[in-house]
């Protein structure tokens, strides 16, 4: 067996009981890397030396002694690029690491290289990146799901151990279900954002993608906890997510919202779901039908308040500290053609929507209603959760379409997220883990829990995966 | 929310986003984003006078920080950043107000 | 016609931190450029601020000795707009619920303060400009007048007193020429009895007071003059030209920002609770206007002399300390002002010492001429009085039994002296007490020996 097909667990273990050295299991990646990222395209920069020499460095006793994790490339590590997948950000080498980032290497992980993704996040397919587009590993004429469909593909394809990624609207959980993959967005200020490079500073998390949920587990409590450098960060205890699996889920009160199994939803894909929600049936579980009566407007409230956050945080890149300069004549006109020529075509209309929405006299009709109706989606969530201990939905209401099929119709591109975006607007956690195929593609289901509730949601899709073998399905390459 | 969809003034947004575009680009973004402000009308379906907004996601106040100094970055960093510097200082084109 | 002006002014003071407002960067004038800044003040991809405590409670505490009105609830806000100064090109600041409301300075009324960050220092050469951070991220709070003013003479008094209490609560040092006070002004001038306001003009790059002044003594006239000549004044800014003294057109209304607010999302709002805006209260210092009250009412002070200690903080705690310990303090003051105030910051009499100094004179051990000699030496020696009078043998003999003896052998040597006394020569008695100091060696406490000697020639 290749020391690159192995979980984090199971390759930390070899590592602590000497069977193998960081050194071997990153070059084993490095080996897999090379042989297949031609077609892939999950990474946009490797340092197989630094690599290399952190295996080398790397201490026996951590968590993730000696493991390489790869990082989508919106997370500050320090000496390293950060592009963002934007032209902007050329020349730009991080000076600070991330505080998820810093975690990460106190635990032992070797930062093996940045994973690609839409162009500041802002995307569904890993189409929108300079460095060109991210491939499905299940079917390269297919995307990857975005916006870290280069993180998700890495671990789907066997070239990453595990991978960190943000999630502003299902950026963590629609691709880790279009690759077939265990993908998390913990809930909001539980993972400090300092180091992220923000999106949507409100909706944005950071969390992992693994190849089952043990590992996504064990990240997870390897990257979490207050941070006094992150305002939003919630000073609470970390529990033992790991130790929290093996509660089983006999009594578990399963909601299923109605809202989400909507008509035109893929058969296939919806038949997936169903199979997997009769598993947790037969393990004990409980399923109650509730309601998130608000669903339908979840797009529009993100659309309007994501890009108006965007609008401002994205203001920075302007060519006078770091980054891309194209020289005008004044200030305002290198402002402007250095804006016009780094920013990709999403970027630049979300910009520009967030802005109208933010401008004088639009403010309330537009943001200030949004921020409201906001209020109706997580209230929502407040009553189902009296009902239910978590809530099952499919990730994606349909599986990886061809690259190219929906990059002319941004709204369609947005609607693909309608599952995913409450969970950000009502600062909850959830996680995406595979449940099967449709038309040979992986299917991914969507396990949501109460705010801070996620030794629940990840009890809950343990359960689901000791009892099933999907998870152990991977891509031929 | 406003109905008036004609009046989506690209140029204006564009300008005080500091985007140039291009015309084929000002003519792309006018019509997709006509379209998606139509499509967020929908909002005006719900009641929400008596609503109060979200801006976090999470109830915390009073997240304060000692009034400590702490060292600065090394300067050869940052510059070694910027576009252009001298003098140890960014350099911009002219400013002009 | 007669016209009015109407002047609102817009503050801007650099807080007295350690630290900026959203980062562990020092605050300091002078340094280096670019030697206090991080990735969080130099706006770099992915940092997120973090509120200083002490920023915040200063603003309040600046609150509460203006008389404003603390909020409960206050929280940051997004200013968008793009400038090469602002790392970000938004500034966090405070939109609509500031941290303090209404208040007064003197007679002119407060509509707002809040807090915000400064941006860079910009450097204009030939043909670029260049940037340098370390101003970026200082905590700076903007306090915004009434519509009060009318005269460049009510701003000059508005900004002394406001500059006074800033000062006096340790807020700011508010020196202008470091940047630490900034002011713009809004302008308008109308016809006397009119109620509404002309249109205003917005007037920056003053840097004084009194440049505020001469500022607005020539936007006024030239409204004036404009409105008189059939003009319409239009809403615009202006920046005055100190050397020139005067004011020219920077940007029109059509150039106005649309700064785009929203509520900051990387910072929690601020809940100023009963229990700490108790704790801030107990921190806040008497105002010069209350103190100079106090002095003249406690001390018994003319109002001259309050004045002129409680101009100095410290010298107002140093009378205050030895006035404290004084049958005196009259005197005190008297000595503070004449002898110490010139020379105050290497004074090294401690405030009993000076005390004790007056104690001597009152008491007649040493008459009121020696008492500047004993204080001289005081001043260079640090020594206590009662040291240095007893040194230099200056103590007065008061001890009415020793000059009986003396006094009696005055008048058994000068039997003539007291013939011309008891005939009616009343100056007779000067030259006997003359006699009387001689026989002391000048020790005789004078008032005591002619009392003596008057009692011996009468009885």
């Amino acid at each position: 067996m290749s020391l690159h097909t192995l979980t984090v667990c199971q390759l930390r273990d070899k590592i602590r009981t000497g069977e193998v050295s960081s050194r071997e299991a990153t070059q084993s990646l490095l080996d897999r890397i090379a042989t297949v990222d031609g077609k892939v395209k999950a990474y946009n920069w490797l340092n197989d030396d630094d690599a290399l020499a952190q295996a080398d460095a790397a201490k026996k006793d951590g968590a993730l002694a000696g493991v390489p994790v790869a990082i989508k490339d919106v997370l500050n590590v320090e000496g390293q690029p950060c592009t963002c997948a934007s032209k902007i950000l050329q020349g730009y080498i991080a000076p600070y690491d991330a505080t998820a980032v810093r975690k990460l290497r106190e635990a032992g992980a070797i930062l093996v290289g940045r994973t690609n993704m839409d162009e500041f996040a802002m995307g569904s397919s890993t189409e929108n990146s300079s460095w060109g587009t991210t491939r499905n590993p299940w079917d390269l004429t297919r995307i990857p799901g975005g916006s870290s469909g280069g993180s998700a593909a890495a671990v789907a394809a066997d070239e990453a151990f595990a991978a960190l990624g943000s999630d502003t609207g299902g950026s963590i959980r629609q691709p880790a279900a279009l690759c077939g993959c265990v993908g998390l967005k913990p809930t909001y200020g539980r993972v400090s954002r300092y180091g992220l490079v923000a999106f949507a500073s409100s909706l944005d998390q950071i969390g992992p993608f693994t190849k089952d949920v043990r590992d996504a587990a064990l990240l997870l409590g390897v990257i979490s906890g207050h941070d006094p450098m992150d305002s939003t960060s919630v000073p609470r205890a970390v529990p033992d997510y790991v130790a929290a699996l093996e509660r089983g889920v006999k009594g578990l009160r399963i909601g299923l919202p109605k809202e989400y199994f909507i008509p035109g939803m893929d058969r296939e894909v919806e038949a997936a779901v169903r199979t997997a929600i009769r598993q947790w049936e037969s393990l004990g579980a409980e399923v109650v039908e509730i309601s998130l009566p608000h669903t339908d407007y979840a797009v529009a409230v993100y659309y309007l308040i994501a890009t108006a956050e965007a609008s401002a945080n994205l203001a920075r890149f302007d060519g006078v500290r770091y980054g891309l300069r194209v020289k005008g004549d004044d200030v305002i006109d290198t402002y402007g053609k250095t804006r016009g020529a780094g920013f990709g075509s999403e970027v630049k209309r979300r910009i520009i929507l967030g802005t109208y929405a933010l401008s004088a006299g639009y403010y309330d009709a537009y943001y200030l209603r949004a921020q409201k109706v906001r209020t109706l989606i997580r209230r929502d969530f407040e009553k189902a959760f009296a009902k239910c201990d978590v809530i099952v939905t499919p990730t994606t209401p349909e599986v990886a379409f061809k690259a190219g099929e929906k990059s002319g119709d941004p709204l369609k591109m947005y609607l693909s997220d309608i599952f995913t975006i409450s969970v950000n607007l009502a600062g909850i956690c959830g996680v995406s883990v595979p449940c099967g195929f449709a038309h040979k593609l992986p299917v991914g289901l969507q396990i949501i829990g109460k705010a801070f509730d996620e030794e629940t949601v990840l009890r809950t899709a343990h359960a689901y995966e000791q009892a099933t073998a999907w998870h152990k399905e991977r891509p031929v390459l | 929310m406003p109905e008036d969809k004609g009046q989506f003034d690209v140029a204006y947004v564009a300008h005080l986003a500091r985007l140039q575009l291009t015309d084929a680009e000002m003519t792309q973004f006018s019509a997709q984003l006509q379209n998606i402000l139509a499509y967020v009308t929908k909002l005006n379906e719900l009641d929400v006078s008596n609503v109060e907004p979200t801006a976090h996601a999470v109830p915390l106040t009073n997240v304060l920080r000692k009034d400590e100094a702490r060292p600065s970055i090394e300067r050869e960093r940052v510059l070694a950043n910027a576009p252009e510097s001298a003098r140890e200082l960014f350099i911009m084109p002219k400013i002009v107000e | 016609m007669e016209y009015e002006a109407v002047i609102g002014l817009e503050v801007h003071v650099q807080l007295k931190t350690h630290s900026k407002m959203f980062c562990g960067c020092a605050t300091a004038f002078g340094a280096e450029p670019n030697t206090l800044v991080c990735p969080v003040c130099l706006g770099y991809p992915g940092v997120l601020p973090v509120m200083n405590a002490e920023a915040v409670r200063k603003t309040i505490l600046s609150g509460l000795m203006l008389g404003c009105e603390i909020a409960r609830f206050s929280k940051w806000d997004r200013k968008n707009y793009f400038y090469p100064d602002m790392p970000k090109n938004y500034q966090i600041s405070q939109y609509d619920l500031p941290l303090c409301k209404g208040g007064r300075v003197g007679k002119f009324g407060i509509t707002r303060i809040h807090l915000e960050e400064d941006v860079a220092k910009s450097f204009h050469f030939a043909e670029t400009s260049g940037v340098d951070f370390n101003r970026a991220g200082t905590p700076l709070m903007e306090i915004v007048s009434e519509p009060d003013m009318r005269s460049p003479e009510d701003a000059f008094a508005y900004l002394t007193a406001l500059k006074e209490v800033l000062i006096g609560g340790g807020v700011s040092d508010c020196d202008m020429e470091k940047g630490q006070l900034r002011c713009d002004a809004n302008v308008s001038v109308r016809p006397v009895g009119e109620k509404k306001f002309g249109e205003k003009v917005e007037i920056k790059n003053m840097n004084s007071i009194s440049g505020v002044r001469r500022a607005l003594a020539y936007e006024i006239q030239r409204q004036i003059a404009a409105v008189k000549r059939g003009e319409t004044i239009v809403q615009e800014t202006r920046r005055w030209d100190d050397d020139t003294s005067v004011t020219s057109v920077m940007r029109t209304k059509e150039h106005a920002h649309d700064y785009r607010y929203f509520p900051e999302p990387d910072l929690m709002p601020v809940e100023v609770s009963a229990a700490w805006l108790a704790e801030i209260r107990r921190a806040v210092p008497e105002l010069p206007e209350a103190k100079r009250r106090r002095f003249v009412a406690h001390y018994g002070l003319p109002e001259y002399d309050a004045e002129v200690l409680v101009a100095d903080a410290s010298v107002a705690a140093y009378y205050e300390q030895a006035a404290a310990g004084s049958k005196n303090p009259k005197a005190i003051s008297n000595w503070v002002m004449t002898e110490l105030l010139a020379k105050f910051a290497e004074n090294t009499i401690a405030p009993a010492q000076l005390a004790e100094l007056v104690a001597a004179i009152d008491a007649g051990q040493i008459s009121g001429k020696q008492g500047k000699e004993v204080f001289a030496e005081m001043f260079a020696t640090g020594k206590n009085a009662a040291v240095i009078i007893q040194e230099k043998g200056l103590a007065q003999l008061s001890d009415a039994g020793a000059l009986e003896g003396l006094v009696d052998q005055a008048l058994a040597a000068n039997p003539k002296s007291v013939a011309d006394f008891k005939a009616g020569n009343a100056a007779a008695i000067n030259f006997l007490k003359g006699q009387v100091i001689k026989l002391s060696k000048g020790k005789a406490n004078p008032q005591l020996a002619g009392e003596i000697l008057a009692r011996k020639l009468q009885g």
